[in-house]
């Protein structure tokens, strides 16, 4: 085994969230939901939280992790660290950050989290309401540019274009999300089925995506713990080791969403580079994946992640972008399980890690039958972006 | 009716940090359309930056291109984020590349009917949108396609700009 590799040495033990709220609907402080969540995948484990010696998250997360080790009691906070990056770019950079803690033996036992009250503090999906912007921002915001969708709206039209994709294959990637949350409790979208029809009659947000196109914006928190792989095997849930994870950016892309239209590889999801990276050290192929999650803050984000990480050229789109192909368990490449961010919670894409595990475990409420390698990609578009992947005991 | 393509209301732009913008915002009040230059290599750059991307040189010169390009993509915004757009959908988006500039883009308005088919590939040219009531005046630039004032009564009317 390659020293510098993460493959098969750490594992994610556990996994918790509070209830999934729409936004704004909390009944209680994020950073009550933030311990709660914590403290759920502590208990999944079978982890003393006292225990937790490390903490990441990523998105500029406001729950910090002194105020979070002081409310736990931690015993030694070892390790704590914070994946750069405003979206939902960060989510599975923050678990590798925490699995090379561990490996490199700065901290034993790391917790992913994240919390969002949007009621509490203030919602995404709105335009700033300033007099003035400057730099970058004043390329864009003026000319009504303002919002994520509004961001990645172009750059996905220009993919499209440029590989015959139609609106099919968004209304796809929708509908296999609440699909999923139809079996999904958890899910906020839960009892709301979605059809071609409720669809197609949907209202444009910013063409070419459709209202059902769009992430929710949701209340609630989650977390993940990480063990080495040899502790894990000692604990009360299966595994889920650590293959693989990347992060990556684009080469010369501006440093804001606002300068984004300025990215020379404009029409990607930019995984082109950390997707390679990512089969590599897990030693997978493509054709490996059993089950992937892929972070929908716009179903065109996970058109093209889907492509990047190699699960289809992109001339293939339409062909492979069918609901029966997407479906768990019959389908070819179930994705997005548990509803994720168009349906089961737009818990800034941990959930959709939290169901990678799950899926590992044999635990979901969508299973994919014999899963042993399972992908999850967080944020695509939203710099610098992150993917990881998960094993079976049976991969290493 | 506005003016202006998008109703007031929305940020103004202002040239800071001024060092890295004020010339670009300078010249789109004189109708001129500048951009960063590397003088060495003379590759160009779109946004402005302190620093060379090939050189590391930080003695980058403004030079002015011509003011058109080709629609690389677009999207048509329906949904309003900022309370001054909350009637004034849809509005049309465009990322403009300017070939003859390195293929640097920029972005504004795309003029005209705001439910008009987009066409990437389109040609299309600069119009300066003057602000000269706002308390800083200040010039946004906007496109329109080429040859559009003769097919479009809509777009001539949203073109004729103070």
């Amino acid at each position: 085994m390659n020293d510098h590799s993460l493959r098969g040495r750490v594992a994610v033990v556990g996994v918790g969230e509070t209830t999934y709220y729409r936004h704004g609907q909390a009944p209680e402080p994020e950073f009550v939901m933030c311990l709660k969540a914590i403290l759920a995948a502590c208990s999944d484990a079978g982890i003393d939280p006292h225990d937790i010696d490390g903490f990441a998250s990523f998105s500029n997360d406001r729950n910090g992790p002194t105020a979070i080790a002081a409310a736990l009691g931690t015993r030694e906070l070892r390790f704590s660290n914070m994946q750069w990056g405003g979206g939902g770019g960060g989510g599975a950079g923050a678990l590798g950050n925490a699995a090379a803690a561990i490996v490199g033996g700065l901290a034993e036992c790391v917790v992913v989290y994240r919390a969002l009250a949007q009621g509490q503090f203030g919602r995404f999906g709105q335009g700033a309401q300033i007099a003035a912007a400057p730099g970058e921002y004043a390329l864009a915001l003026p000319y009504g540019q303002m919002s994520a969708a509004q961001f990645f709206a172009p750059k996905v039209m220009r993919f499209m274009h440029e590989h015959n994709v139609t609106q099919e294959a968004l209304r796809a990637i929708a509908m296999a999300s609440y699909h999923h949350a139809q079996a999904n409790p958890r899910a906020v979208m839960y009892g709301r089925p979605l059809t071609e029809e409720k669809y197609d009659g949907s209202r444009w947000i910013a063409e070419p995506f459709r209202l059902f196109d769009c992430c929710m914006e949701n209340d609630g928190a989650a977390a993940l713990v990480l063990v080495s792989s040899d502790r894990a095997r000692d604990l009360k849930q299966t595994p889920a080791f650590v293959l693989g994870a990347a992060t990556g950016a684009p080469c010369g892309a501006p440093g804001s969403h606002a300068g984004a239209f300025a990215t020379p590889d404009y029409a990607s999801s930019h995984f082109k580079s950390a997707a390679k990276r990512l089969y590599a050290m897990a030693k997978v192929k493509p054709q490996d994946v059993d089950v992937v999650q892929s972070y929908e803050n716009f179903t065109g984000g996970v058109l093209m992640a889907l492509v990047e990480h190699e699960l289809f050229k992109p001339d293939e789109a339409m062909e492979f972008l069918k609901l029966e192909n997407l479906i768990a368990p019959t389908g070819k490449l179930p994705l997005n399980t548990s509803g994720g961010n168009l349906a089961e919670c737009y818990m800034h894409g941990l959930e959709l890690q939290i169901e990678a595990v799950r899926q590992i475990r044999g635990q979901s409420t969508s299973q994919v039958p014999d899963v042993n390698v399972s992908l999850a990609v967080a944020g695509p578009m939203d710099n610098p972006v992150s993917t990881i992947l998960y094993g079976s005991e049976a991969t290493l | 009716m506005s003016k202006y393509y998008l109703p007031p209301g929305l940020p103004a732009p202002i040239a800071e940090p001024s060092d890295l913008y004020a010339p670009y915002w300078q010249s789109a009040r004189n109708e001129k359309l500048s951009v960063q230059r590397n003088p060495a290599t003379g590759s160009y750059q779109w946004p402005p930056q302190w620093i060379a991307h090939d050189t590391h040189t930080f003695e980058l010169e403004w030079i002015d291109v011509e003011p058109k390009g080709v629609i690389y993509s677009w999207t048509r915004v329906w949904h309003p984020v900022h309370p001054a757009l909350k009637d004034a959908g849809p509005y049309i988006i465009v990322i403009v590349e300017l070939r003859h500039a390195g293929g640097v883009r920029m972005l504004g308005n795309l003029l005209g009917d705001p439910r008009q088919e987009v066409e990437i590939g389109a040609e299309v040219e600069a119009v300066f949108e003057h602000h000269n009531d706002a308390a800083s005046p200040f010039t946004l630039v906007q496109w329109r396609t080429v040859g559009q004032d003769e097919r479009s009564p809509a777009s001539q009317k949203k073109n004729s700009l103070v």
